[in-house]
């Protein structure tokens, strides 16, 4: 059994990330996100790495644009507002092909908002990230101990597959202390990387690292091409979680704090006698189409416990393909759903026998 | 003897600017300087948005295309990963003096340790001739077609003087490269900016006083002499900032 | 005796090169044009060429090559 460590999931990303290799953080103020920027602050100068507090949000991510180009792993993290300024750089560096991992933290919006935790970034971080048509990798950890593995996870991938991987956590998740063990985390060493801009050393012709296409027809191919590893990553990483789904008649969809409550409140409805599973998914995009295909077979109905007014629950439908009727049960602004609010909603769609 | 020839830091590939643009003059002053110190297999250029956006087909070394004005924060980023390598910056007033105040702002703030070659002709070329942040008071630009109102969009940005009053900056100098002479002090003052790198002494920037015939609805040759007219008057060639240099001169 | 080499195909006719040679060495060639559809520079006075370099110095394409 590992040694295991009290941490803040802001803390528990930050260490994680310097274990996964990361020497380079450019980051800028924001609640409930700035831990992740003071530990960096702390621990980058004693092991020969760069923390930067940037001019602006988007400064910040255009120096992971640099970093990423130089072919180093690198990360910036931010929280709602700041990641809606990074999407200038997040469409570049999705068009330029370089790996990076952001971070969101999310708090309730639109606009200022609040500072509390929310999940109503979901459509910027798997439908939005910026302009253009592109993708990135979401991983949304429900512990303490997945913001780390999934931090090392998120380097990986974002190595492997030359994209953006986010961290789509929420404040409730960066705050919230849990025990974490940091020793057996599943590190991959960083893959060679031929198209870096680390200098000719006049051995080589120039790399170019760029996303301007004046052709149509060579944009075009550059989109094909980028949708075509898109479609691999669809088939071969999408990760998620299946609870007491084996019986179950009613599926709970949730990720991140809304399934800790969630569980609760399955357990709950469980002793009451209701066959009541769920299914999280851990990554958002690419989306585990797969579990909730096969719900749709199974279930009377699906509630989508979320904390906005309804993101999630799209991809729901469109994994069940509408075979189920899937419904809403949220809180908004920074408020969390209860495990007796959630327990009300699979009460009630039980007493109707999961009709809608 | 050759005596002139192309640099090898200069790609075979022709360049896309306006029949006597001067930023070709600018690309060639670079290169040279890269040639004569020795640097191009360790130098990363970036290229901003705007009339010299495909400057990466231009320069031998490995190039990044940056966003509109962010170049200096893609510079630091560069930079602070390998500090060893030489990074610079190639960009317009736009890029620069507008949407990419802050980055140019912080990073001759922050003394990072990059070369920016700022051209400053007063226009939007690539978007077809609008007014820049360093159009001239009175000068009639696609979007300001009536010549610009100092009472309605504010005076022009004198960069070199804005940038010398922060403490961080190392070397600003303002040139031009409208006649033969004042090429020749264009390279210096380039060379300078990235000899101040080599050595680890920080931001450096040079501001080249150039022309956009094509925009500016002039001869090659009526554009170069409107610099002299319009242009030396308003953005006055010379050194605004030379940290170790006036502390050399102090001794 | 200096010798000019210009890169005729890339020259795009702007004509600073002329107006920067202190010895009339240069025209724009009145009845050439080149695969760009510009009239290319042409040396008329070579006998004069001191090989100063002033026309590739002004020239933005870096089309001219000058030997001594």
């Amino acid at each position: 059994m590992a040694d295991k460590v009290l941490m803040k999931g802001n803390e528990a990303i930050a260490e994680a990330a310097i274990l996964a290799g990361c020497r380079h953080y450019f980051g800028y103020p924001i609640t409930p996100q700035t831990e992740i920027a003071a530990y960096m602050a702390k621990r980058m100068p004693k092991i020969g790495g760069t923390f930067l507090q940037a001019e602006s949000e988007i400064a910040a991510i255009n120096m992971v644009y640099g970093v990423a180009a130089a072919g180093y792993r690198v990360m910036t993290s931010s929280s709602s507002p700041g990641v809606a300024l990074k999407s200038e750089g997040l469409s570049y560096i999705a068009g330029a092909d370089l790996p990076s991992l952001v971070v969101n933290v999310q708090r309730g919006g639109p606009g200022l908002g609040g500072i509390q935790p929310s999940q109503s970034d979901y459509f910027m971080a798997t439908r939005a990230g910026g302009h253009g048509d592109f993708r990135m990798i979401v991983l949304a950890p429900a512990s303490v101990q997945e913001m780390a593995e999934l931090t090392v996870k998120g380097f990986s991938l974002a190595d492997q597959y030359r994209m953006t991987a986010m961290i789509l956590a929420d404040g409730t998740m960066g705050q919230m202390m849990e025990p974490v063990a940091l020793d057996s985390l599943p590190v991959s060493p960083m893959p060679e990387k031929p198209w870096a801009t680390t200098g000719t050393k006049m051995q080589r012709p120039h790399n170019i690292v760029n996303s301007l296409y004046l052709s149509p027809d060579e944009l075009e191919k550059t989109n094909f091409a980028r949708f075509e590893r898109y479609k691999q990553i669809e088939e071969n990483e999408a990760m998620y979680e299946e609870y007491l789904m084996e019986d179950a008649e009613y599926c709970i969809a949730a990720f991140g704090i809304a399934a800790r409550v969630s569980k609760n409140a399955i357990d709950e409805a469980r002793r009451r006698g209701i066959r009541v599973g769920m299914i999280r998914p851990i990554t958002l995009w690419p989306f585990p189409v797969a579990p909730f295909k096969k719900a749709a077979g199974q279930v009377k109905h699906v509630i989508s416990v979320e904390l906005s007014m309804g993101q999630m629950i799209e991809d729901v439908r469109l994994a069940t393909e509408c075979r189920v009727p899937v419904t809403l049960c949220n809180r908004v602004g920074g408020m969390i759903p209860s495990p007796e609010q959630v327990l009300e909603a699979i009460l009630k769609i039980a007493d109707q026998g999961g009709k809608q | 003897m050759t005596v002139f020839k192309k640099p090898h830091a200069l790609t075979d590939v022709p360049m896309h600017y306006c029949p006597g643009c001067t930023h070709g003059i600018v690309h060639r002053l670079v290169a040279e300087v890269i040639d004569e110190l020795g640097i191009e297999g360790t130098t990363i250029g970036i290229a901003p948005v705007g009339c010299s956006v495909m400057a990466y087909n231009y320069f031998n070394c490995d190039m990044i295309e940056a966003a509109h004005g962010r170049a200096p924060a893609v510079a630091t980023g560069v930079k602070r990963a390998d500090p060893s390598n030489i990074v610079f910056t190639y960009q317009g007033d736009g890029d620069l003096a507008s949407i990419g105040m802050a980055e140019t702002v912080h990073a001759a703030a922050r003394n990072e340790n990059i070369t920016v070659i700022f051209i400053n002709n007063a226009i939007y070329g690539m978007t077809g001739g609008q007014m820049a942040p360093t159009s001239l008071p009175g000068q009639v630009t696609q979007t300001s077609p009536y010549g610009r109102d100092v009472n309605h969009c504010g005076y022009p940005i004198r960069v070199c003087e804005l940038l010398s009053e922060l403490e961080g900056p190392e070397y600003l100098a303002r040139v031009t490269v409208n006649s033969v002479k004042n090429v020749n002090n264009a390279k210096k003052a380039i060379k300078k900016a990235f000899q101040n790198q080599v050595e680890g002494k920080g931001f450096s920037l040079v501001e080249v006083v150039s022309s956009c015939p094509t925009n500016w609805g002039m001869t090659p040759k009526q554009a170069l002499e409107w610099i002299d007219e319009k242009m030396l008057p308003y953005y006055p060639l010379g050194v605004y900032k030379d940290r170790s240099g006036s502390q050399e001169a102090q001794k | 005796m200096a010798k000019l080499t210009f890169k005729t195909d890339y020259c795009k006719g702007c004509g600073l090169c002329v107006d920067a040679c202190p010895k009339k060495v240069l025209r724009l060639s009145p009845d050439k044009i080149n695969p760009k559809g510009h009239h290319p520079v042409e040396a008329v006075n070579m006998d004069a060429c001191i090989g100063c370099a002033f026309c590739a110095t002004m020239c933005p394409d870096c089309i001219i090559e000058v030997e001594r």
